[in-house]
């Protein structure tokens, strides 16, 4: 299970949380700021996995944005790259060629595709069209209620 | 009151502020006319304002205030208003707090609304962040919508029992119905939701398990559809179909197939499939070995399975991808105990990965290399761990350091190479060793008689390079002490002896008293070391200089050493060649080597479990040790032992510590002498004494007269406590004089407690043949409210009944 998933920009700038577990606003604070610290400091060419207390932390960066999970012993580093990958390529199908700055201005966007893919810390769906359609249906029910 | 600025337009003001402090200011102020706005309770607005405070919240801003604005926005009709306040509920609404539980009624209205997308949204919050209450309270809708043929409802609640199991995991029985049909949906997202459901249904119940062990040939079935099929355009990722399927159906079959031939029987042929079909160019396909590997090693899976998995893993060894190294070599750490053989043959691949630049690499790697050391290897896997351990982070060299020391000690082919090894690791990592290696180090030297000229020479040599890391510092001034005969007479069996003078030793060592890089342990060995040079080298004027400069030193430790030393000059002239002879080779009781060097948080066992014995406050079997402490400061190491199982036997080892070095410890026991004074008694019994009486500690002994041999005094000791804390960890030590043999016996119990409401006795046994007056020497350690405290005590005034 996925413990939480992170967005943030070189400059250690917040752009997404997601939390599956319950932690207080100070815990969280705390998990956000040695996420940004270990993973800004590692050098490049080295691989994508750290080990965090007890959780693998797996970390990927794409043009401005780290994309940094927590995962717990028995799940599969490999696979969670896969995972953000997967996550990367739904945002860039809706948003198209999406950049850093279309998360930031639509945030609830990217929140409302993420829990469309993921829920309770698994994959929710796996085929990359669904995660898509899903979405896109929601959004024009919302236009439609609303004139 | 002008409508509230739109979301996109608070993003671009609060992005163009330049400074903290101007960001700060428009937060305020906008907060300020959200908070207004929600006083008013204004519908229309709401939500734009929600969306508002969310992001303010990302910026690390409070936005507890709009709690209650969320709930009030998943209660309206609205789906706008819906999806923002959920995801407001799942920010800033987790079971912490109180309102939390007000969105159960929403919730539970949701789960069955008409619109599917809404039963989604309450799905997801409840499936992320639900309570164990509000799970409870909903479970029974949950296991509801698991039934539906929906699809898209299907595999959300699928998730959503997932998280209510975890919370309450006596609600499990409850969805087992829902189960049946699962796996026979030809939609993926289900397909894999269930996937989940069911390992997590099976790693948390045995009964579960072994119900769902009949699903063995079905998931099979799955698999081997996924990987045969056609392309399939939506599922596809770099060639293979639906990889993130394939990972959790081999996760569950390694739950199913652990432990039970059958099943690991029925998943053997797939398993060689996929480990020898998939494609490994890209991450996906080796993401799907790797899972491959770990179910084939955690399965009863046959022989030629598991050496094909481990070659897998050896293959990933040499893959350029960093990724994969790190991988394999975490997953070969946890088959390194059951494959022992097979991943030896990678060795060499994995010492290679020492000299990785990636830390996470470097780590696994050294701690996989510890776990294949052996006694065949030792030599040449020695040499590439103290390279790495010359050249790495300091992060690792106190791990390494201990391994090293671990290693050398179960499979030294040679003492001189283990000696060479010890001093290759404290001159290299000399300030990261344990304090424990010191003790040992010197314990493993004074055994290896043949080899003391060698070890003196070269650890005179590494001071005279460098004198800043202690414990190579406090061993080797221990050594130069011990033998620096050897090392001026210039014999030197192993190398090239070489010359050096008493008067170059004395500087090297006067030297070390005076440095700013000594610490204060390291002092007292130097001064001790000087002190037993005195009898083996001629320039004892010199040394006498010495030790009478440091009577007066601030530090209480040296001082008190240099006092007695000057004492031992002045007084005990005769006494001193005896005092400081030669220490006696070492009986090594327990290997207390550093334990969890290969602990890699939680992940594999230690390679070599020595359980770790704390040195104890003074145990028995060690009490020559510490009474030669008694003698001459705490330049003797104290050999860790094992918790005291035969104190019976610690009168027979000081009897022959009292044999070896009789003359000596026999002496100081007298040194406070007065003239014992006869007395008169009365032939009624022995009356009883107080032998000791401080710090609320009392300690009385009792007489009898042995039968059948009169010489034989039998003392109890009765040890009590009149403070208000316990004294734990209780040690009675004594030495006689040499003419006198004693027997202690085992003590009732090792607390003395409170308030004198009860006492420890201990009987000891004096034989005294020669009809001597009997005086004793008696040490005392105990742990009184928290902290240790040690005394020492002359007991003089025995009565003379006792003894005649």
């Amino acid at each position: 299970m996925i413990h939480f998933l992170l967005l943030f920009s070189r400059q250690g700038k917040l752009r997404l949380q997601k939390w599956f577990t319950p932690l207080s606003e100070l815990e969280k604070k705390k998990v956000i700021r040695d996420m940004t610290l270990m993973v800004l400091a590692r050098p490049p060419r080295t691989s994508n996995f750290l080990q965090w207390r007890d959780l693998k932390i797996v970390y990927k960066r794409y043009a401005s944005l780290y994309f940094c999970t927590g995962l717990e012993e028995k799940d599969n580093e490999l696979l969670a790259l896969e995972m953000i990958h997967r996550y990367v390529e739904l945002l860039d199908k809706y948003f198209g060629n999406v950049c850093e700055l279309d998360i930031i201005f639509n945030f609830e966007k990217a929140y409302f595709i993420l829990d469309e893919f993921l829920m309770g810390g698994e994959i929710l769906e796996t085929s990359k069209f669904a995660v898509g359609g899903s979405v896109e249906e929601a959004d024009t029910l919302q236009e439609v209620q609303e004139p | 009151m002008p409508a509230p600025i739109r979301l996109r337009e608070l993003i671009r003001t609060i992005r163009t502020a330049r400074t903290q402090a101007e960001e700060r200011e428009m937060i305020q102020k906008e907060c300020a006319a959200i908070r207004s706005s929600f006083r008013e309770e204004d519908n229309t607005y709401r939500c734009r304002n929600v969306a508002k405070l969310l992001y303010m919240h990302m910026l690390g801003y409070p936005a507890h205030f709009g709690q209650l604005e969320c709930l009030k926005l998943i209660a309206s009709q609205k789906f706008t208003d819906k999806r923002i306040g959920y995801l407001g509920a799942m920010l800033l609404l987790d079971e912490r707090q109180d309102v939390h539980l007000l969105m159960t009624n929403c919730i539970k209205n949701d789960l069955n609304h008409s619109t599917q997308y809404v039963q989604g949204l309450a799905l997801c919050t409840l499936g992320c962040m639900g309570s164990s209450e509000m799970c409870r309270d909903l479970a029974g809708e949950v296991e509801k919508l698991l039934k539906t043929s929906n699809s898209y409802l299907r595999k959300k609640a699928a998730l959503c029992a997932v998280h209510v199991i975890r919370k309450v995991p006596e609600l499990m029985e409850m969805f087992l119905p829902a189960t049946k049909n699962l796996l026979s949906e030809k939609n993926h997202g289900v397909l894999h939701t269930s996937v989940v459901l069911l390992t997590e249904m099976c790693e948390r119940s045995p009964d579960m398990l072994a119900h769902f062990r009949k699903l063995v040939p079905q998931l099979v079935r799955i698999l081997k559809n996924l990987i045969m099929s056609g392309y399939s355009p939506e599922h596809d990722v770099s060639g293979i179909s639906d990889p993130f399927l394939q990972v959790r159906i081999l996760r569950l079959l390694r739950i199913l197939g652990k432990g039970d031939d059958d099943s690991s029987e029925a998943m053997n042929d797939i398993l060689a499939q996929v480990a020898t079909n998939t494609e490994t160019s890209k991450n996906v396909g080796n993401a799907i070995l790797y899972e491959t590997v770990l179910t084939i090693m955690d399965i009863k899976s046959e022989s030629g399975l598991r050496v094909l998995a481990i070659n897998i893993l050896g293959r990933f060894l040499l893959n350029n991808d960093k990724n994969i190294r790190y991988v394999a070599l975490t997953s070969l750490l946890k088959t390194v105990q059951t494959d022992h053989n097979a991943v030896q043959r990678h060795r060499s691949t994995i010492v290679d990965c020492l000299k990785d630049l990636d830390v996470s690499i470097k780590r696994r790697a050294m701690e996989l290399s510890f776990a294949l050391v052996n006694g065949n290897n030792i030599r040449g896997m020695m040499k590439e761990l103290l390279y790495f351990l010359d050249s790495c982070d300091p992060e690792f060299k106190a791990d390494c350091a201990s391994g090293v020391f671990l290693a050398a000690e179960k499979y030294a082919p040679s003492k001189r190479w283990h000696i060479d090894t010890i001093m290759r690791v404290l001159t290299t990592a000399g300030s990261y060793v344990r304090d424990d290696s010191v003790p040992n180090l010197i314990q493993l030297i004074t055994n290896s008689v043949e080899m003391h000229a060698y070890t003196v020479q070269r650890l005179y040599k590494a001071l005279l390079d460098d004198i800043s890391q202690q414990p190579l510092v406090q061993v080797a001034s221990w050594c130069i002490g011990e033998y620096g005969d050897l090392l001026i007479s210039g014999q030197c069996e192993e190398e090239e002896p070489i010359q050096v003078t008493e008067d170059e030793v004395l500087d090297v060592l006067e030297g070390l008293l005076v440095s700013n890089l000594s610490s204060p342990v390291t002092r007292g060995y130097s001064l001790t070391a000087i002190m037993k040079l005195s009898t083996r080298f001629s320039s004892v004027n010199r040394i006498k200089k010495v030790v009478s400069i440091y009577g007066s030193s601030i530090d209480v430790e040296l001082q008190q050493r240099a006092v007695e030393y000057n004492a031992l000059f002045k007084k005990y002239d005769h006494m001193r060649p005896a005092l400081l002879e030669r220490m006696p080779i070492m009986e090594k009781t327990a290997s207390n080597g550093p334990t969890e060097i290969v602990q890699t948080n939680g992940e594999a066992e230690p390679s070599v479990v020595e359980p770790k014995h704390p040195p104890p406050v003074g145990q028995p079997a060690s009490q020559g040790n510490d009474l030669l402490d008694l003698l001459g400061g705490n330049d003797v190491p104290v050999i860790p032992t094992t918790m005291p199982t035969k104190p019976a036997s610690a009168g027979g080892e000081l009897l022959d510590l009292l044999g070896d070095l009789s003359l000596g410890l026999s002496l100081m026991a007298f040194y406070l002498f007065d003239l014992f004074k006869t007395v008169n008694f009365l032939s009624i019994g022995i009356p009883p004494m107080t032998a000791y009486n401080k710090n609320g500690l009392k300690i009385d002994f009792t007489f009898e007269r042995a039968n059948p041999n009169p010489n034989v005094a039998v003392i109890t000791i009765h040890a009590s406590n009149s403070t208000e804390a316990d004294m734990t960890d209780f040690v009675f030590q004594a030495a006689v004089p040499k003419t006198f043999q004693l027997q202690l016996l085992s003590p009732s119990s090792n607390v003395v407690p409170a308030l004198n409401q009860g006492t420890v006795t201990q009987v000891i046994r004096v034989l005294n043949q020669q009809k001597q007056p009997l005086r004793m020497r008696i040490k005392l350690t105990y742990i009184h409210k928290g902290s240790a405290v040690q005394d020492l005590a002359e007991v003089n005034n025995f009565p003379s009944q006792s003894w005649q």
